[in-house]
C-alpha cells in the first residue's frame, strides 16, 4: 500500500505536465463512440479464427454474427427465427422438406449475389471430413449428411441440400425436426463465399488466409475492417447489406479482455460500452449504486456435477440421490455466484422454448441420511474415498469447496477435491476417469432437445456413462412427435426419469451478466446471450 | 580475513555480537520468529479450521469474533493467514534447501577440482542461465498439475545456479589456504576434504544468500498463485490469499491488507536479517 | 571481444538444442492434447485434425521434422489459431512486449540508480534510510497487487491515465511503472552497495586529495566502478521483465507475447509453447552476451579474464 502511495505522488509530480497536455479535455472512448456510432465491446478472448465452420467459442460467434448472415436470423428480443437471406420458406406437410426463397437483393460484400448455390457449397464444406468442423453435427438432421461426413458415401449429390436455381434452396430432413429453423442461425449453417474460399485454398483446407482483413468476403451487416491479434477487431457497416437502412452503427470494436476485473475497470473508465462478464464480487455494489448499468438475464445453460455411474459407490442410485439432496443450492447461488442464478432442481433450464420441467428434486436432509444408510453407509461410515474433479477456475473452486463442506457437515462424507487444468480435465472426463466431476452445458439452440438428448445411451457427450432404454425410447419418441404437446410430454417424462435416477446433480441455471452503458439501445437480454448488432444503436444524449 | 577466522568460536562470537548490534536486523529476527511461531502453531492460536465455512457469514470485515474478517465463503481469515504462512514458509525454506544442496555440492566440487572439470561445470551453469526458468516452472505446473512437492523441486531447481557460483568463488579462495593443502598432502579423499574442511568455511556467505533466496521463492509462489497454479484448495498460502485479496481490492480490502502485511513483514524481515548477517560476517566492510 | 562473442554463440547452439529437446518431450508427455474439447469430437474429425498437423506420425519423426524446420527458422503453425504461424504471432506480439520491457527497464534504471546514488552519499542518514525503506517495501509487493492499486489510484481515482489498452502514449504509463517497480527497488539497493564499495577506494581518495569536486568524483570516477553490480543484474533483470510481463499484460489487456505464451501452455498449443520457449531462450542468451560486453566495456580489467 505504502508503495502505491509513493508512486502515486511520484507519478503525479513527474507526469502532471504530460497529462494536462494529453488528456485534459479529452472525452472517453464511450462518449466519442456515442457521437460517431462506434460500439466498444468487451469480448473475452482472442478469437481462434473467423471461419464460421471451424470456430467453436462464444467470442468468435459474436464477431461472426456481425460479418455473416444465414438463411434465417434472430429476432433481437426473443431470438425467434426471422427471415434473413431467405425472405420466406415453405415447409412440406410431412415437415421433412424445407424450401427457402433466397432474396434477390442479398449481396456479398464484394458485390456478388448470394445464391442458393452458396449455401449448398457451404454445407458441403462443413461436412467435408478433412475440414474437421467440430459443429458438423448441427447438420446431421439433413438426409445423408452424417453418412457423407463419415465418408460412407463419396459424393455430395445424395445429401439433402440442393439448389433448384439461384433463389431456391431445398433442404430434405431425415425426420421432422421441430427446432430446425433455430439451428439455421448457428454458425455451422452460415454461408461462405466460394470464390474467396477457393482463392486461398481447397474447400476443406483449414486456416487459410481468407478470414484476414482485406480478404474476408461476407454477407452480414458489417464487414471486417481490421484485426490486431490480442488487441482489437474492428468491423464497419456494410453498405451492400440488403437491409443496410436498418443498421445504425458505423463500427464495432471487439476487445479481447480475458480478466473480468480488467474489463470492469475499463468499463468504469469509459473505455467500453458493454462488458462480457461482471466479477461476482462487484454485482452487489452495482446493484446498489448503479442498477441501470447492470444487466442480469437468464442464460440457456446448466451448471451440474456428473456422477460416474460405473464406479462404486455411485453405481448405487441411493448414494447419488443422497448427495444430491444434501446440499443447499440456494445458498450457493446467493452467496457464491451472487448474480441471481436460479438453483437447479432439474436439468433443462425453465422456459426453454416454452418448456418447463415439472420434475423437481427436493432437498431434504433426513431423506438424504436415510438413503445413505440404505446404501450401506449409515452416518457416512465406511464411505469410500472419492474425489471431486473440477477444472481450474476461481468459481468452480469456490463451489467445489462449498459442496465439500456441505457434504462433510450434513452427511459426514469426506470428498477430496482435485482440480485439473482445462485440457486434462476434459480428457479425464472423456475417459470416465473420475468419481464426481463438474460440468456445464449450454444450449446450442433454443429447444429442450439440446439438453435432453445429452443422456441417450452412447451419446457423444454423455460423460456420465449412464444408460436407460426407457430414456432412449422417450427421446426417440420426441423426435417423431408431430405436435409440440406430445413432444413436451416425452421431455417431461425424460426429466422425471433423470430426477429419479440422478446420473447428474444439477446445481444452478446460469445467468449472463453484463455491464452496459445507458447509451446502448436496441440491445436486449436474450437467453443465448446473442444480440444481433444490426438493431443496436447508440443514443448520444 | 583476520587472525580470528581460523578459530571458529571467536569468529562466530564476533559475528553474533556484530549482528546483535544491528538494531534493524534484530527487529527483523524477532518479527520473523513471531511469524514462524504463529504459523507453525496456527491450530493453537485459532478456534477455527482453515476450511470451515459459514456461507451466510461470507466476506465480512474484521470483528472481535473474526479478527481479520472472513472471505466470501465465510472462512475465518485470521486462521487462513496463519495456515497460509505455514505453506508459504515451508515452500520458501524447502525450495531454498533444495537449491542449497544442489548449489553447494556443485559449486564446491567445481571450485575445488578446478581445471577442465571446473570449466566444464561452469559452462553448464552458464548454459542453464539461459534457460527461461520461470517459464519452465509454469510449463511444469500447467502440464503436470499442481503438486506442492513439484513446486519445491521446480523452484529449487531455478535457484541453485547463483548459489553454485557463489560457493565456487569462495572455494577457489579457500583451497589455497595452508590447511587445505595440508589435508591434500595427507591424502584425504576429495569428498572428505570438501565436506570436512571446505563446506564449513563457505557456510557464511551461503547462509546469507539462502536468507535472501527465501523471499524470492515466496514471491515466485505468489506469482504462480496469480496464474492459478499455487497450492491446492482448501489449503491456503500467502500468495493465494493475496491473489484473492487483489481481486477483491475494492469490495473487501481486508482480504488483501492482512495477508499482504504478513507477507511483506516476512519478506522485509528476511531481507534485513540477510543484510545484517552479511554485514556481520563481512568484517572488512564496516561502513561509517 | 570478438572471441567472447564467437564463443558465446558457439555455446548457444547446444543450449538451444537441449532446451528445444527437453521442451518438446515435456510438452508431449503432458496429459491433455490440443484438440481436447468440451463437446464431443468425432473420432474422424480428430483423426483429420491430427493428420493435418502431422500428429499422427511417430513421435521421433515429429521431433525430427520440427527440429529440421526450426533450424530454418520456421516454428510451425499454431494449433490454437488455425492459419497463423508461430513466427507470425511472435512477430506481431513481441514488439509490444519489447516496448513495454524497454520502458520498464529504463524507468527502473533511472529511478533505481538515482535513488541508490542518493542513498550512498550520506550512508546511515535520513537520505539513506528513506529511499532504502521504500525500495525494500517495493521488493515485497507483488506486481499483481501494485498494478490494480495504481489503476485504482491514478486511472480511476485521479483519471490521469487509461486503465487498459495499448494505443496512445498515455496507455504505456501505468503498465511500465508497475513492471518497473520491483526492479527499480532492487537496482537502488545494488547501486547503493556498489557505490559504498567504491567510495572508500584509494583512487577516489587520491582524486579527492587532488581537489576534484565532489560531483566530479562521483560522476567521473565512482560511478564507473559502482555501477558494476547494476550492470551484472541487467541480464537476470531483463529475463525477469520479459517473463514477468505476462502479469502486466493480463492486468492491462496489452497485446504482448507473455499472454500468448501462458495461454499456449494452457491450450496445449504445442508449437506455440516450443516457439515461445526457444524465442525467449535466444533472447536471454543474447541479453546476457550484451551485458557481458557492457561489463567488459565499463571495467577494462575484465576484458582479458573472461
Amino acid at each position: 500500500m505504502l508503495r502505491g502511495w509513493h508512486y502515486l505522488k511520484f507519478s503525479s509530480i513527474c507526469l502532471v505536465g504530460l497529462c494536462l497536455f494529453g488528456c485534459g479535455a479529452k472525452k472517453t472512448a464511450v462518449e466519442r463512440g456515442n457521437k460517431a456510432q462506434i460500439l466498444h465491446l468487451g469480448n473475452q478472448t482472442e478469437p481462434q479464427d473467423l471461419d464460421p465452420h471451424i470456430v467453436t467459442g462464444e467470442p468468435e460467434l459474436h464477431i461472426i454474427s456481425a460479418l455473416l448472415e444465414g438463411l434465417v436470423t434472430e429476432d433481437p428480443k426473443d431470438l425467434r427465427p426471422i427471415p434473413g437471406v431467405a425472405q420466406s420458406w415453405d415447409v412440406s406437410p410431412d415437415l421433412k422438406t424445407y424450401t427457402f426463397h433466397v432474396r434477390s437483393n442479398a449481396l456479398w460484400s464484394n458485390g456478388d449475389r448470394v445464391t442458393a448455390g452458396d449455401f449448398v457449397y457451404s454445407c458441403k464444406r462443413v461436412l467435408s471430413p478433412a475440414l474437421g468442423s467440430e459443429y458438423a453435427y448441427m447438420l446431421f438432421c439433413v438426409v445423408n449428411a452424417e453418412a457423407y461426413h463419415s465418408k460412407k458415401i463419396a459424393t455430395f449429390d445424395s445429401v439433402g441440400v440442393s439448389a433448384r436455381n439461384d433463389s431456391t434452396l431445398i433442404v430434405n430432413l431425415a425426420q421432422p425436426t421441430p427446432y430446425f429453423l433455430a439451428l439455421l442461425s448457428h454458425t455451422a449453417w452460415q454461408p461462405v463465399h466460394k470464390a474467396t474460399i477457393e482463392k486461398y485454398g481447397a474447400i476443406d483446407a483449414r486456416g487459410t488466409a481468407w478470414t484476414r482483413p482485406g480478404n474476408f468476403v461476407g454477407n452480414g451487416a458489417f464487414v471486417l475492417k481490421s484485426w490486431v491479434l490480442n488487441k482489437e477487431i474492428v468491423v464497419e457497416k456494410n453498405s451492400r447489406y440488403w437491409d443496410a437502412q436498418t443498421v445504425r452503427l458505423a463500427e464495432i470494436h471487439f476487445y479481447p479482455i480475458e480478466s473480468s476485473l480488467t474489463e470492469e475497470r475499463a468499463f468504469r473508465a469509459g473505455q467500453l460500452h458493454t462488458t462480457a462478464n461482471v466479477p461476482p464480487n462487484k454485482i452487489a455494489e452495482y446493484r446498489l449504486t448503479s442498477p441501470k448499468l447492470l444487466h442480469v438475464d437468464p442464460y440457456l445453460a446448466t451448471y451440474y456435477y456428473l456422477f460416474n455411474v460405473h464406479r462404486p459407490p455411485f453405481d448405487n442410485v441411493c448414494v447419488r440421490k443422497s448427495l444430491a439432496m444434501a446440499i443447499d443450492r440456494k445458498s450457493i447461488a446467493d452467496n457464491i455466484c451472487k448474480g441471481g442464478q436460479l438453483p437447479a432442481f432439474n436439468f433443462t433450464p425453465p422456459g426453454t422454448a416454452g418448456f418447463t420441467a415439472t420434475a423437481h428434486l427436493t432437498e431434504n436432509l433426513d431423506s438424504a441420511k436415510a438413503l445413505l444408510a440404505l446404501a450401506g453407509f449409515p452416518d457416512g461410515k465406511g464411505f469410500p474415498k472419492v474425489e471431486l474433479l473440477y477444472n481450474t477456475s476461481e468459481l468452480h473452486q469456490t463451489i467445489a469447496q462449498a459442496l465439500q463442506e456441505m457434504w462433510k457437515k450434513n452427511l459426514n462424507v469426506d470428498i477430496q477435491l482435485v482440480n485439473q487444468e482445462w485440457k486434462v480435465y476434459l480428457d479425464a472426463q472423456k475417459r470416465k476417469d473420475y468419481f464426481i466431476s463438474r460440468a456445464g452445458w449450454s444450449g446450442d439452440y433454443v429447444d429442450p432437445n439440446t439438453f435432453l438428448d445429452l443422456w441417450v445411451t452412447g451419446g457423444g457427450n454423455n460423460r456420465a456413462g449412464w444408460s436407460s432404454p426407457r430414456y432412449d425410447s422417450l427421446i426417440n419418441a420426441s423426435r417423431g412427435a408431430l405436435s409440440q404437446t406430445l413432444r413436451f410430454a416425452c421431455y417431461q417424462q425424460a426429466e422425471s426419469l433423470l430426477t429419479s435416477e440422478m446420473p447428474i446433480l444439477p446445481i444452478y441455471f446460469y445467468v449472463s451478466s453484463h455491464l452496459r452503458a445507458t447509451s446502448v439501445k436496441g440491445w436486449y437480454g436474450t437467453i443465448l446471450d446473442r444480440h444481433p448488432y444490426k438493431y443496436v444503436w447508440l443514443d448520444d444524449q | 580475513m583476520t587472525q580470528s577466522s581460523r578459530k571458529p568460536p571467536t569468529h562466530v562470537q564476533s559475528v553474533i555480537k556484530r549482528f546483535l548490534e544491528n538494531r534493524l536486523a534484530l527487529v527483523g529476527l524477532i518479527v520473523l520468529t513471531i511469524l514462524v511461531i504463529g504459523s507453525l502453531g496456527a491450530h493453537l492460536f485459532s478456534p477455527y479450521s482453515y476450511s470451515a465455512q459459514d456461507l451466510g457469514y461470507g466476506a465480512r470485515g474484521p470483528t472481535l469474533k473474526h479478527l481479520f474478517g472472513t472471505d466470501p465463503l465465510g472462512r475465518d481469515l485470521f486462521t487462513r493467514v496463519l495456515f497460509g504462512g505455514r505453506v508459504s514458509i515451508l515452500v520458501g525454506v524447502a525450495a531454498t534447501l533444495v537449491a542449497l544442496c544442489i548449489g553447494v555440492t556443485y559449486g564446491a566440487f567445481s571450485g575445488f577440482l578446478g581445471g577442465w572439470v571446473d570449466r566444464l561445470l561452469m559452462r553448464v551453469v552458464d548454459i542453464l542461465y539461459a534457460f527461461p526458468f520461470t517459464i519452465f516452472v509454469i510449463i511444469l505446473m500447467v502440464l503436470f498439475g499442481r503438486n506442492i512437492v513439484l513446486l519445491f523441486c521446480a523452484i529449487g531447481a531455478v535457484e541453485w545456479l547463483t548459489m553454485a557460483r557463489i560457493v565456487r568463488s569462495q572455494v577457489m579462495g579457500i583451497k589455497k589456504l595452508e590447511y587445505i593443502e595440508a589435508a591434500i598432502t595427507m591424502g584425504q579423499s576429495t569428498p572428505t576434504i570438501i565436506i570436512r574442511h571446505i563446506v564449513p568455511n563457505v557456510l557464511g556467505p551461503v547462509i546469507v544468500y539462502a536468507t535472501l533466496t527465501i523471499p524470492s521463492v515466496m514471491l515466485l509462489e505468489a506469482f504462480l498463485s496469480f496464474l492459478g497454479l499455487g497450492v491446492q484448495p482448501p489449503m491456503s498460502s500467502w500468495g493465494l490469499l493475496i491473489k484473492e485479496g487483489a481481486d477483491a481490492l475494492e469490495e473487501y480490502p481486508w482480504m488483501l491488507i492482512f495477508p499482504g502485511c504478513f507477507l511483506s513483514a516476512a519478506l522485509f524481515s528476511l531481507n534485513v536479517v540477510g543484510d545484517g548477517l552479511r554485514d556481520a560476517l563481512d568484517s572488512t566492510s564496516v561502513k561509517e | 571481444m570478438l572471441r567472447l562473442i564467437l564463443r558465446r554463440c558457439a555455446e548457444a547452439i547446444p543450449a538451444l538444442f537441449a532446451i528445444a529437446t527437453i521442451t518438446f518431450f515435456m510438452v508431449r508427455l503432458a496429459p491433455g492434447g490440443p484438440f481436447s474439447s468440451e463437446k464431443n469430437t468425432d473420432p474422424s474429425v480428430l483423426a483429420s485434425l491430427n493428420a493435418h498437423y502431422g500428429l499422427d506420425k511417430p513421435l521421433y519423426v515429429q521431433y525430427g521434422l520440427y527440429m529440421f524446420k526450426a533450424l530454418q527458422g520456421d516454428l510451425g503453425p499454431s494449433f490454437k489459431y488455425p492459419g497463423r504461424s508461430v513466427n507470425e504471432i511472435i512477430a506481431g506480439a513481441f514488439p509490444v512486449s519489447l516496448e513495454l520491457g524497454l520502458l520498464a527497464i529504463s524507468i527502473a534504471l533511472v529511478c533505481g540508480m538515482s535513488a541508490g546514488l542518493l542513498a550512498s552519499l550520506r550512508p546511515r542518514s535520513l537520505l539513506d534510510h528513506i529511499p532504502m525503506t521504500i525500495a525494500m517495501t517495493g521488493m515485497c509487493v507483488p506486481t499483481f497487487v501494485l498494478g490494480p492499486i495504481l489503476v485504482l489510484g491514478l486511472g480511476l481515482g485521479l483519471q490521469l491515465f487509461p486503465v487498459s489498452g495499448w494505443n496512445g502514449p498515455l496507455d504505456r504509463v501505468l503498465p511500465s511503472l508497475t513492471l518497473a517497480a520491483p526492479y527499480a527497488a532492487y537496482i537502488a539497493r545494488l547501486m547503493r552497495g556498489g557505490m559504498l564499495d567504491v567510495l572508500p577506494k584509494d583512487f577516489i581518495r587520491t582524486a579527492r586529495a587532488k581537489g576534484v569536486s565532489e560531483i566530479g568524483i562521483i560522476l567521473r570516477h565512482a560511478l564507473r566502478g559502482g555501477v558494476g553490480p547494476v550492470v551484472s543484474f541487467l541480464g537476470p533483470a531483463s529475463a525477469g521483465i520479459i517473463t514477468g510481463s505476462f502479469v502486466i499484460e493480463t492486468i492491462f489487456a496489452i497485446p504482448g507475447l507473455g499472454r500468448f505464451f501462458v495461454l499456449a501452455a494452457f491450450n496445449r498449443d504445442y508449437t506455440m509453447i516450443l516457439g515461445c520457449v526457444l524465442f525467449y531462450a535466444t533472447l536471454i542468451i543474447l541479453l546476457n552476451l550484451l551485458v557481458d560486453i557492457l561489463l567488459a566495456w565499463i571495467n577494462p580489467r575484465l576484458r582479458g579474464a573472461s
